[in-house]
């Protein structure tokens, strides 16, 4: 019997032949991640552990993204204990200040994830890098702690479920309809504890940038992990990135599947998840008018140069409508600088849209971007549960970048049909 | 370990936004964490909560984020189990990760609010007022885990083994 490349990738970190889904294994971990919120909870408990030091000064990772430039007084204590244990056990890859990026657009970025790795991070959008043709799962700062300190830690292998992809995608859809036409198809909890892996001409045919929003959201569907086959558009993009050598891992024919998924990509249109549950998933046709009081174009899941693009295109010689704010979130500091060059932040400042540092800020809501009570937005977020961005009888639907920047010219929901 | 406590029921997909709400997540402090635990969904419910009382709820519980503060915020109340049809994966780990008792079993649609019910955590034997239910074994890997007093336990009793 074949194997995944989800067995693969953790039987070759187990230091194993062959792992089967369901097994308990115990492996060896490539990199650690954890961000402000996370990495307090960690540090203590490596305190009171009585640990000396990480088990590798290069493979832990510090992003201080949620609650930056400090919103609060406890919000920057968390981050002076970050710096300061940096400092004192030598960790090398610490992203704060102008250096910070939203951890999940920022890792891949940075080259610090290579195809074939097993990375954990005390987030669980840390799936995003399945992306790259790694194994990436979230966990909580306990097993962060363990992973941080001896390298390792254990997980269940796994069962595999196949979305394969053909056909030619519509005008304006991205990575984002997909992977919310799969959730609203599944459901929450359709793909719990299972690897979603993504194959085929339609996967294939897509953007790195829309490959990360769709493993970014496997955990919107319950799952351990997302993934993709490593083909030349994630070569080609790691190639400038990356210093370490990497593993090319790929599924055999005759692998295992709970269940395989056909999706025809050309009857995919323009999806929006409403509140408030990402999986409440209806067409863009369905819910226009819907007035909108606020609309963000950022976070881990679409706050890439792809998606700015896009907003900028449907943005560009428009104003935000006169009682709706739009908030743009470059997600790093080489796509702020990129959407600079290009353009794109001019086209947004000019079209009354605010222009935000890297931060998670409203995805979370965390600060910059509050909603009121009974207020509404559409977001590019991943998670629209009941208070996410403020007040608990506030709303959020989900969409992607497109949906995103129509609706904000219109100050309603709309396609972006409507605005051309 | 036998316990017995009244029910607070909550639905399917609990997600750990109402279980701790984001704005309260610069705190690391149970106690804080505690007061605001399900607040967008019951904002008395810290209030009226008490110690020995158990939650049920229904499929993916625990949902979202994989912060650790969930957990935290409910064991701070003195709630030492949760009965649901099905937990989310991240929160599954850390709940036992934190010591507290997670059972799978879909018991919510037999449960009234406020009504006790006696449990046996080990066996997995739930009372309830007209039978009895079984709750779907604990997987063998995580007893030896709490049997050994939890992750950190096991890491520090490594590290010291280890100098
Ligand atoms: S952008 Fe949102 S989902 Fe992504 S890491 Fe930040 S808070 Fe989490």
């Amino acid at each position: 019997m074949g194997m995944t490349i989800t067995e693969k990738i953790l039987a070759s970190h187990a230091g194993k032949d062959v792992v089967e889904a369901g097994e308990i294994i115990d492996a060896r971990l490539d990199l650690t991640l954890a961000n402000d919120i996370t990495a307090p909870l960690s540090l203590e408990e490596f305190d009171k552990v009585g640990a000396k030091k990480v088990f590798d000064s290069e493979k832990v990772v510090f992003v201080l993204d949620h609650f930056t430039p400090n919103k609060d007084i406890p919000s920057a204590e968390n981050c002076k204990l970050i710096r300061e244990f940096s400092r004192k056990y030598g960790i090398t890859h610490v992203y704060d200040g102008g250096a910070c990026g939203i951890e999940h657009a920022l890792l891949p970025e940075e080259g610090l994830v290579v195809p074939g790795d097993v990375v954990i991070g005390a987030d669980s959008h840390t799936c995003t890098y399945g992306a790259l043709g790694a194994f990436s799962t979230g966990v909580g700062s306990t097993d962060l702690t363990y992973g941080m300190v001896t390298g390792r830690n254990w997980f269940k292998v796994p069962e595999s479920i196949k979305f394969h992809c053909y056909g030619k995608w519509q005008r304006w859809v991205t990575g984002k309809d997909l992977v919310l036409y799969v959730i609203g198809m599944i459901g929450v909890d359709g793909a719990l504890y299972a690897s979603m892996e993504y194959t085929g001409e339609a996967i294939s045919a897509l953007s790195m940038d829309s490959r990360f929003a769709i493993a970014n959201m496997a955990i919107e569907a319950g799952a351990k992990n997302g993934i993709f086959k490593v083909d030349e558009k994630t070569l080609a993009y790691v190639k400038d990135r990356v210093q370490r050598p990497y593993t090319v891992f790929e599924s055999d024919d005759d692998a295992k599947y709970r269940e395989i998924f056909e999706i025809d990509a050309g009857k995919i249109g323009l999806k929006v998840a409403c509140p408030s549950l990402p999986s409440n998933v209806k067409d863009v046709e369905e819910l226009k008018g819907i007035h909108v009081d606020q609309v963000v174009i950022g976070s881990c899941t679409n706050g890439r140069l792809e998606d700015l693009a896009m907003a900028a295109e449907i943005l560009r010689g428009k104003k935000v409508a006169s009682d709706t704010r739009c908030i743009v979130i470059p997600a790093t500091p080489k796509i702020y600088l990129e959407a600079m060059r290009r353009g794109y932040l001019e086209t947004f400042v000019e079209a009354r849209c605010i222009v935000s540092p890297p931060t998670c800020g409203p995805c979370l809501g965390g600060h910059m971007g509050i909603l009121a009570k009974g207020e509404k937005a559409i977001a590019t977020t991943n998670r629209n549960f009941v208070g996410r961005m403020g007040h608990p009888e506030s709303e959020v639907y989900l969409a992607g970048p497109a949906v995103a920047a129509a609706s904000a010219v219109k100050g309603s929901i709309s396609h972006p049909l409507e605005v051309a | 370990m036998k316990l017995k406590g009244r029910v607070w029921k909550f639905g399917d997909n609990i997600d750990t936004d109402v279980i701790i709400p984001a704005r309260y997540l610069a705190s690391t402090d149970p106690r804080v964490l505690g007061e605001h635990c399900m607040e967008p969904l019951n904002p008395t419910f810290a209030k009226k909560v008490k110690t020995g009382d158990i939650i049920v709820g229904g499929a993916n519980f625990g949902c979202g984020s994989s912060r650790e503060h969930a957990p935290i915020a409910i064991s701070a109340l003195g709630i030492p189990l949760i009965i649901s049809k099905s937990f989310a994966r991240i929160f599954y780990r850390n709940a036992f990760n934190k010591g507290l008792a997670l059972l799978e079993a879909d018991i919510v649609n037999e449960v009234d609010e406020g009504e006790e019910i006696e449990v046996d955590v080990t066996t997995g034997v739930i009372k309830l007022k007209t039978r009895e239910v079984i709750a779907k074994p604990i997987p063998p890997f995580m007893v030896e885990l709490i049997n050994e007093g939890g992750l950190i336990n096991y890491l520090r009793k490594k590290l010291e083994d280890h100098q």
